[in-house]
């Protein structure tokens, strides 16, 4: 339930644990609470365990500790996040290559219009 | 996936990590995996996580159990630790009891220490200057303008928070909700109540003894 938070993800290990200040989570750009809110609602749709994002956070994060990887928080979990939905074939590494390279390159900008988001039909 | 590091790691308006959020998001959108509404939902719930549900229910239960209310005020932290909250790395935490004589208000005059593990975020009043300063020097008028009159003959205790310690108001349980369930007063205990700004209000449809 997306109203009910799952206390597997709010509290995790200390080595994961969601960055916090006084309470709250901390999201430094807009795109971190989205790959936070995918991840979450993956789990939730059943495509991994929670314990299968954790352990691939955790694996992510030991990588970086290693050194030579000098990522954020959010960036260890996008990392985690992108494999699992490959592996699990939501996505494909090269569709996720292409798109990247298409919102690199400006080309899906400017959707912004006034009115309300058009919809691909379902 | 591989080597699709932050070698171009430009300082542009979207950094290489949102292109790839996004390109992801729009993908699962498109194949109908995810909604963008959900992941709102979803991101919406874990903000508010540990809301103030929490210490409702702690008050309620203070309410229906003497007993539990004689731990809560004597160890505020192990009695909320009793009913599965807090976090054992928190600031330890008081819980300070209105009574017909004493109104107890909570501020942080230094920074915005708040018990968050019972009460959610901070509203973003207790974090303004104009809170911090001013309920301290005079908390009758401050609560007044809460829409809460205390009588003057009831004392107003301002209690600050620190790293250390965490307050936590249990407000006076009103009256005409004799006949309520535990559950049911858990709804009435409202985030205000537990800062002290307000006292808990009997719906109308309870009516008032």
């Amino acid at each position: 339930m997306p109203d009910e938070p799952d206390s597997r993800i709010a509290h995790m290990d200390e080595a994961i644990a969601l960055p916090r200040k006084n309470g709250e989570l901390v999201f430094e750009a807009p795109w971190e609470a989205r790959a936070f809110g995918i991840a979450v609602v993956l789990n939730e749709a059943g495509v991994y365990p929670w314990r299968d994002f954790s352990q691939g956070l955790a694996s992510e994060t030991a990588a970086a500790d290693q050194g030579g990887r000098p990522t954020g928080y959010y960036e260890r979990w996008l990392e985690t996040l992108t494999k699992l939905a490959i592996a699990r074939g939501m996505v494909t590494p090269e569709e996720l290559e292409v798109r990247t390279a298409e919102y690199a390159a400006g080309l899906h900008d400017e959707h912004a219009h006034h009115g309300p988001h058009e919809t691909p039909g379902v | 996936m591989s080597g699709n590091h932050h070698d171009s790691h430009h300082p542009g308006p979207e950094s290489s990590a949102a292109l790839r959020t996004k390109a992801l998001e729009a993908l699962l959108v498109e194949k109908g995996l995810i909604s963008t509404d959900v992941i709102d939902a979803v991101v919406r719930a874990y903000e508010q996580d540990i809301g103030p549900l929490n210490g409702a229910r702690v008050v309620a239960r203070a309410w229906v159990d003497a007993a539990y209310k004689q731990r809560l005020l004597a160890d505020g932290t192990a009695a909320v630790a009793e009913l599965g909250f807090g976090a054992p790395q928190d600031a330890e935490i008081v819980v300070l009891e209105n009574t017909p004589t004493v109104h107890n208000v909570v501020v942080c005059t230094l920074c915005s220490c708040y018990p968050w593990a019972v009460l959610g975020l901070p509203p973003s009043w207790y974090k303004d200057y104009a809170y911090r300063s001013r309920v301290v020097r005079e908390p009758r008028t401050v609560l007044r303008e809460f829409g809460l009159e205390v009588p003057e003959a009831v004392e107003i205790r301002v209690w600050d928070s620190n790293s250390d310690v965490r307050y936590m108001v249990l407000p006076e349980r009103p009256a005409g909700t004799e006949q309520m369930s535990e559950a049911e007063l858990t709804a009435l205990v409202t985030r205000d109540a537990m800062i002290g700004v307000a006292n808990v209000q009997v719906p109308v449809r309870v009516g008032r003894g």
